[in-house]
């Protein structure tokens, strides 16, 4: 009878990239704050979706245009033209804004990293055809490329993800393809080539894991990114239609403030502010935490 | 290097050949028949077919992206819809009205950016840094929305010290115009500029020479503006060279908001009009206008650094 069995399970684990991670991010409280905040955010869109708050933001709570008011907390932010709660409204915007960067993810990162990952990792003409498309989109203007796109695809919140997701995959997708080609040659991939792992065991198992707090950093800054286009799109008539959003309420603010009618642009503009810095925070300390070589 | 700025050159072709394709995707097979956006509801087919065969909507796509190629090439991109205009005399009559506010902009920016980053180089680490940082951060979280709606409320409608909107060509007359978006335009940019330049600024500080300047008894101040500004340069002119179509293109919202005749503005009443060919004009002058200032930021960029090689 031999004990060695129980004496391995016994060893201590080594603490493996993401753990490292978290524990330094821990430490840093101010961005823990912040990733709370956002994260407070993505509850109140799960919850609009769901239909549990702001479902009722289309009905009248006061008289056009009250201004902000201490009672119900339906009035703080005070009523729109048609006497609906600026602050539900902003609360449905938040929703749409979460919505926008979530889609537009889902396109970009899975785009950026596959054809990344395939363009480092084969090399040859995969990685000429790859690398001449992201280099051709780089090239364009990206306002005017998801101007010119959201507007051949027509108005609403789908060809605005599609149009930001386009355009947002090329800067993953370089930077997963960058990292492809330095690890592709490294020991850890070579050991599991000559142990006879697939191409595919060797990009999704071996190389991803290594290079895929990338995507991560790269997620809050397309957040950012989705929630300022959101604006401008709807500013400029191809965003959502029929529900508020930040873009609308700001656009509608235009020819609100001549009349002295400024709580909307306040709600909208506080509500981007907060969660856009909270996003800059967390984008800043999540590259600190998960970036090995600033350790 | 003129190896390395031939090279670049020849890599410049299938990219201008793919921002070419790019927009013709867009435009001629995504956006599937702008004929009928632009007539409306109203229109019959025979003005419709009219209408195509006038655009050349029923030739086949081969034919139709040989004669997109043609109006790049003679910059003749027939009329605007909406106005009649001819859309390269448009272009050319807007691009210097943007110019007239972008360019004081990008040029009070730049210096103001580049003398805090240098201020915020030389007490790195200290209460001035990171209270700049924090005020960059939060300056680029405000949306630019909000800044041009106060701007314009507060110090025009409210105090009056500028017009609320307008703009006249001509020097003089011109100043009292374009103040306020030229200010605006400064503070928009000056948060993401500063960060810019002060990761260039600590970048080069921590470099050996710098050490070695020091080492030497130099005084901080001739290490700052001998060494370090001098070695910065190379970031600082390829981030300017880059700008230089962003100022032709001048600012979407900007134009809008206070009724300023440039490209930005064409492209806002070209959407709300259904204006196909002018938005496409637009995108692919201003694409293959950026991709000729990609090119020459890195030739420049390999005449100032020797190092650069392409792979």
């Amino acid at each position: 009878m031999s004990s060695a069995p129980v004496e391995i399970e016994k060893l201590p684990k080594g603490n493996s990239l993401t753990k490292d991670a978290w524990r330094r991010l821990r430490r840093d409280k101010f961005a823990m704050f912040c990733l709370s905040i956002v994260l407070g955010y993505a509850l109140v869109a799960v919850l609009t979706r769901l239909g549990l708050v702001a479902g009722t933001w289309s009905e009248q709570v006061g008289k056009s245009y009250s201004p902000p008011s201490a009672g119900s907390w339906h009035l703080w932010f005070g009523t729109d033209i048609f006497g609906r709660s600026v602050i539900l409204k902003t609360i449905y915007g938040a929703y749409v804004s979460m919505t926008v960067g979530l889609l537009a993810s889902l396109i970009a990162v899975p785009v950026g990293v596959v054809l990344g990952a395939a363009a480092g990792y084969y090399g040859g003409k995969i990685d000429d055809i790859i690398t001449w498309l992201y280099t051709t989109i780089s090239n364009i203007d990206p306002t005017l490329f998801i101007l010119s796109l959201a507007f051949v695809l027509g108005k609403g919140m789908n060809s605005m993800c599609i149009a930001l997701g386009s355009s947002a995959w090329v800067g993953i997708c370089r930077l997963i393809r960058g990292e492809f080609l330095k690890h592709k040659e490294r020991e850890y991939v070579q050991a599991a080539k000559s142990l006879g792992a697939s191409d595919a065991r060797r990009i999704f198992i071996h190389i991803l894991p290594n290079v895929s707090h990338l995507v991560i950093i790269n997620f809050s800054f397309l957040f950012i990114s989705a929630i300022k286009t959101e604006v401008i799109l709807s500013y400029l008539g191809l965003g959502v239609q029929g529900i508020p959003s930040w873009g609308t309420m700001i656009d509608e603010a235009k020819l609100e403030l001549a009349r002295g009618v400024w709580w909307q642009l306040a709600a909208a503009t506080l509500a981007m502010f907060v969660v856009v810095l909270s996003l800059n925070i967390v984008g800043d300390a999540l590259r600190d935490a998960l970036d090995p070589k600033l350790k | 290097m003129m190896n390395y700025i031939i090279r670049r050159l020849l890599y410049t072709i299938p990219i201008l050949i793919g921002i070419t394709l790019i927009t013709f995707f867009f435009f001629n097979v995504v956006g599937g028949d702008p004929v009928s956006i632009m007539l409306g509801k109203h229109a019959n087919a025979q003005m419709i077919a009219d209408m195509r065969h006038e655009m050349g909507f029923d030739r086949p796509l081969i034919w139709q992206y040989f004669d997109f190629l043609k109006q790049i090439v003679t910059f003749d991109f027939g009329r605007s819809y909406a106005s009649k205009q001819l859309i390269s005399k448009m272009i050319l009559d807007g691009a210097p009205v943007s110019l007239c506010y972008t360019l004081p902009a990008f040029v009070i920016a730049m210096l103001i950016s580049i003398s805090l980053s240098l201020l915020v180089a030389f007490w790195r680490g200290g209460w001035f840094d990171k209270i700049t940082v924090i005020i960059c951060v939060a300056g680029l979280s405000v949306p630019s929305l909000a800044y041009i709606l106060f701007g314009q409320y507060w110090f025009a409608y409210k105090w009056g010290m500028f017009p609320i909107s307008g703009f006249q060509p001509g020097f003089p007359e011109m100043i009292s115009y374009i103040a306020l978006p030229v200010i605006i335009t400064v503070v928009l940019s000056i948060g993401g500029e500063l960060r810019f330049y002060r990761t260039v600024m600590l970048d080069e500080i921590h470099q050996d020479y710098i050490r070695t300047a020091r080492s030497k008894g130099l005084s901080e101040r001739v290490v700052m503006f001998k060494h370090v500004l001098k070695n910065a340069m190379i970031p600082i002119i390829t981030n300017v060279v880059i700008e230089i179509p962003f100022l032709v293109t001048g600012s979407i919202l900007l134009e809008n908001f206070f009724g300023i005749p440039g490209l930005g503005n064409q492209i806002v009443e070209a959407i709300n009009t259904s204006d196909f060919p002018v938005i496409k004009a637009q995108t692919i002058i201003f694409s293959l206008l950026y991709c000729v200032f990609n090119l020459l930021t890195d030739i420049l960029y390999s005449l100032v650094d020797p190092r650069v090689s392409l792979k």
